[in-house]
């Protein structure tokens, strides 16, 4: 038993362990190259479908590299090369025969900083709608509104939706595009550090969103907040320097670990 | 945690189902892509055929004889016409230009951007009018260098200096007024450049120097103004590239087609290669004839000002370079 | 220790300093005295103190001795000097000259006319010889004629040309370059398109005058060569990279995150610019757009040498016309300073500054406005 006190950890969250759950992605080998530079090193594992998996590490361990190969924001970059695959739902989705756009309306990401558009909160929740062609009012209103509550938004909005999106607090503005990107129903979403930008109790209020949006949606989240995986993850996944090291459920990690690097990070011994 | 099965919004993920491809052809970016692709491509394609036709139809005809002779009674004669005369025109009153506007504009710039008290309402209006100055057109310019340099002034220098003589002096089109006249015009240009390159300057460095005792002239002479001048040679040379080429300003301030002489003083007018153009294509007695002449002039301005334009955007990236060093 | 010293201790210093002073303030005066001085000069007629009528009071030549000397230099029309120059005989010969000249034209109806007052500057008017009410701009003519409807009328024909040619195309680059193109591309095409602002205006007109004009008659087949479309067009080369550059600026100011965003929803690029960046670019893009026209409307050489220079009032672009600066630019080399040509070649140049005025003016109204409007009130 390590001597330092361990954080406290939230048994119930690891459902994964009463039942098992069907693989939704699978990463096979994935490496990845900036140029020369090696980013991810030769990754496997597999993401389980409606739980909440965490991928934790040090900065600048490639784990939001990884999730961002999720759903290929990784092609933005210039001089981004992979090797081995990545297949979401059977899949190979860097084939070059999948259409990007259609993996992005399937697959969603919230950022870490959150980035409302420059329209009403409405607009913003629609944007993603109309995209797919949804032109009905009725049925706009009606989703805008599904996704707001679903955020736990629409009460704070529901008197102003035709107002600016930037003119919410931090937390709101996160929440708004939380709303945003559940608003098409993806069955992937991806959030890259969520609240990290946000202060205790919004971050308080975007936790217990996940932990609710978990019954609908798969969703892996990278975090530099250990307290924060071990409170709402199912699956833990550690990276260090582009090396997967250790992935399990959440329980094992924080309380068992296998691997001495993973005890350390999640003693704070570093990191 | 109990399981929840009542139906999510999510459909169950199956391959064979949904793969990862479109249903219909997504039209609207398509167009939109190629539409705006072929504005970009048809924009290119006007500037090079304007610059081919020039350089195809004039590059044979600018030869060493055409640049370093030429007299004005042969102007219209492809044999014997050469445009030193023009060139020399030209840069005589650019060369003037510069030493006017880059003294003011610069000592204003400093003055507005060290001494001014920074958001008064007296520099907020004389910004206000400065950069309004600069979206005034040039045919303004030319009316106002018309009437009060060469009217006004030149009269009343003509009442003092030459009381007595019947010919007029001053108060006619002069290299001077020109000069003056696009002085004037390209006065906010320097005055803006300089200005953002002294804001550039991080104030620590305005401190330190304070600080071990010099006094705010020093600091502005061997601290501030020193690091601004690749700020303000990009402005100055915008400036002359831009001037060179105006012809609307130096219409009635100095311009002439036919002068038997080079300039030699300050109230002589001079020749010009943009009013040569001009003259050239609108005047010619025979159009085909002197087409040759006239394409290798317009060939020579079009060198000299981008020559200008390039050396300003080098100056320009090399001031970037060495900001990023100091970063 | 002399603390105090102040400036008494560095003289020399204290001099520079307000030589940098006065510097400034020449320049800074010279600003203003260009809309002061101009404004002068146009004053006379804008509050009607000029008057052109070819048959006014006529005074009989046996009162002349009853005109102070300033009254009888107002009534020959001459200046101080030309009147202290002429003797008595001299003066009364002119004033015989006066009554025959307004024997002659007692039968004129338009000789009492006054030409520069606002109602002929603007209205129409059936002048002798002519069917119906005109408007004519003809100052070099025995009733000078001053109506600045055809003028105005030529150049909004040949800045409308203009800018519906090249605003979209410089928009739609300035998308295309901001937005879709790779980096490589964008760093060639960039620097390419904003060449076109290098070349001087002289040389535009030169290449409308002599190449485009032949081309587009050919093409079109149609009566003048030199017309508001030729002009327009190649007024339009020149504001292509004013439009485009400063459009594309305000687009890719728009921050990155607002693509990743729409991208990572599952927008296409093109989508992305067109429904996320484009509005959020909006006060740049309107600002682009008003400066463009700002530029047309001041141009002067190319109207000069493309546009046939005909002061007719025509709504067709295929006919000649006459723009405000290639009025000035054409007329101002020929009037007597002071005179009324003179004088109204100065009220174009007021209107045509005041324009450009409110243009600029309006642009950075806009900018601020639609900015603090997108950012949320921030």
């Amino acid at each position: 038993m390590p001597e330092i006190a361990l954080p406290k950890v939230n048994v119930g969250a690891s459902r994964a362990e009463v039942e098992p759950a069907k693989t939704i992605i699978e990463v096979n080998g994935l490496s990845l190259f900036y140029g020369h530079s090696k980013a991810l090193k030769e990754i496997s594992l597999a993401i389980g479908e409606k739980l909440v998996t965490a991928f934790i590490g040090p900065s600048g361990c490639g784990k939001s590299t990884l999730l961002r190969c999720f759903n290929r924001m990784n092609d933005l970059i210039d001089g981004v090369r992979i090797e081995g695959s990545v297949r979401i739902a059977s899949q190979d989705i860097n084939h070059p025969e999948v259409d990007v756009i259609e993996l992005r309306k399937r697959v969603g990401m919230v950022f870490q900083k959150s980035n409302p558009f420059p329209k009403s909160i409405y607009d913003n929740v629609a944007y993603g709608l109309r995209l797919q062609g949804i032109r009905s009012k009725s049925e706009l209103d009606g989703i805008v509104e599904q996704s707001l509550k679903q955020a736990a938004l629409w009460e704070e909005v529901k008197d102003r939706l035709h107002t600016s999106g930037l003119g919410l607090s931090g937390g709101q503005q996160q929440r708004l595009c939380i709303a945003r990107a559940i608003a098409i129903k993806p069955e992937i979403i991806l959030m890259d550090e969520p609240a990290s930008a946000l202060d205790p109790i919004a971050t308080a209020r975007i936790e217990d969103l996940i932990l609710d949006l978990k019954r609908q949606f798969t969703i892996v989240i990278v975090t530099h907040n250990m307290q924060q995986a071990a409170r709402i993850s199912d699956q833990t996944a550690f990276f260090y320097l582009g090396e997967l090291i250790e992935y399990d459920t959440t329980t094992k990690i924080f309380t068992n670990p296998a691997r001495k690097q993973t005890e350390d990070y999640v003693t704070g011994r570093f990191g | 945690m109990p399981d929840s099965s009542t139906s999510t919004a999510a459909a169950d993920f199956n391959a064979a189902s949904r793969p990862f491809r479109s249903a219909r052809f997504d039209w609207f970016s398509f167009l939109g892509r190629w539409v705006t692709g072929l504005a970009a491509l048809l924009i290119i394609a006007i500037l090079v055929v304007i610059l081919g036709n020039i350089f195809w139809v004039g590059a044979p005809n600018v030869s060493w004889r055409f640049l370093t002779t030429g007299t004005a009674t042969d102007m219209f004669d492809i044999e014997k016409a050469g445009i030193l005369p023009m060139i020399f025109g030209t840069t005589a009153r650019v060369i003037l230009m510069t030493i006017i506007v880059l003294p003011a504009g610069v000592l204003t710039a400093v003055y507005l951007t060290e001494y001014a008290a920074a958001a008064s309402l007296f520099t907020r209006i004389i910004r206000g009018a400065v950069n309004n100055l600069a979206g005034v057109p040039s045919i303004v310019f030319g009316l106002f260098g018309a009437g009060f340099f060469v009217q006004f002034l030149g009269g009343r220098m003509d009442a003092l200096l030459h009381p007595e003589s019947a010919g007029v002096v001053w108060g006619k089109p002069a290299l001077l007024w020109a000069s003056a006249t696009l002085a004037v015009m390209t006065l906010p240009v320097v005055i803006v450049a300089t200005e953002e390159a002294l804001r550039a300057i991080p104030q620590g460095l305005r401190e330190a120097s304070l600080a071990l005792g010099a006094t705010k002239l020093e600091t502005i002479a061997r601290v501030v103004l020193p690091q601004a001048v690749p700020g303000i040679l990009t402005g100055a040379i915008l400036a002359v590239g831009r001037a060179a080429g105006e012809v609307a300003p130096i219409l009635f301030t100095g311009a002439a087609y036919y002068m038997a002489d080079l300039p030699g003083t300050l109230h002589d007018q001079f020749m010009d290669l943009g009013y040569h153009v001009f003259i050239l294509s609108t005047q010619s007695p025979n159009v085909e004839r002197t087409r040759p002449l006239l394409y290798a002039t317009v060939l020579v301005l079009l060198g000299l000002t981008f020559m200008l334009n390039i050396v300003a955007i080098f100056v320009r990236g090399h001031m970037r370079k060495k900001m990023r060093q100091l970063q | 220790m002399g603390l105090k010293r102040g400036h008494r201790a560095r003289p020399v210093e204290w001099i520079l300093e307000k030589a940098i002073f006065l510097v400034s303030l020449t320049s800074i005066l010279m600003v203003f005295l260009i809309f002061v001085f101009i404004g002068r000069e146009a004053l006379p007629v804008i509050f009607g103190r000029t008057n052109t009528a070819l048959v006014q009071k006529v005074i009989p030549v046996e009162k002349m001795d009853e005109l102070t000397a300033a009254e009888l230099q107002e009534y020959l029309n001459l200046t101080p000097t030309q009147f202290k120059e002429l003797d008595h005989e001299s003066k009364r010969a002119l004033m015989e000259v006066r009554l025959d000249y307004a024997k002659e034209h007692s039968e004129d109806p338009d000789a009492r006319i006054n030409t520069t007052s606002w109602r002929y500057l603007l209205g129409p008017h059936r002048w002798a010889g002519y069917s119906k009410p005109e408007y004519i701009w003809q100052p070099v003519s025995d009733i000078p004629k001053f109506n600045i409807i055809p003028l105005i009328i030529g150049s909004l024909k040949v800045t409308l040309v203009a800018l519906i040619f090249s605003v979209p195309l410089a928009l739609g680059a300035a998308i295309y370059v901001s937005q879709l193109a790779r980096p490589r591309v964008r760093e060639i095409a960039k620097p390419v398109i904003e060449l076109l602002a290098g070349i001087p205006s002289v040389v535009l007109g030169f290449f409308a005058l002599i190449v485009m004009a032949t081309v587009l008659q050919r093409f079109f087949g149609y009566q003048s060569r030199l017309n508001a479309l030729c002009a327009g067009l190649a007024l339009g080369f020149s504001v292509i990279p004013v439009v485009f550059s400063i459009a594309e600026d305000a687009l890719t100011s728009v921050p990155r995150s607002y693509v990743q965003a729409a991208l990572a929803l599952g927008a296409s690029q093109w989508r992305a610019a067109w429904q996320v960046v484009l509005p959020a670019a909006l006060p740049g893009v309107f600002a682009a757009i008003a400066l463009g026209f700002g530029r047309a409307v001041g141009e002067t050489m190319i109207v000069l040498m493309a546009s046939g220079n005909a002061s007719i009032v025509s709504g067709s672009i295929l006919d000649s016309a006459r723009t405000i600066t290639a009025t000035i630019a054409a007329e101002l080399g020929e009037v007597v300073s002071g005179s009324p040509h003179y004088r109204v070649l100065f009220l174009i140049g007021v209107l045509l500054f005041a324009v450009t005025f409110l243009t600029n003016l309006a642009a950075d109204l806009i900018m601020h406005r639609l900015k603090g409007r997108l950012e949320g009130r921030r």
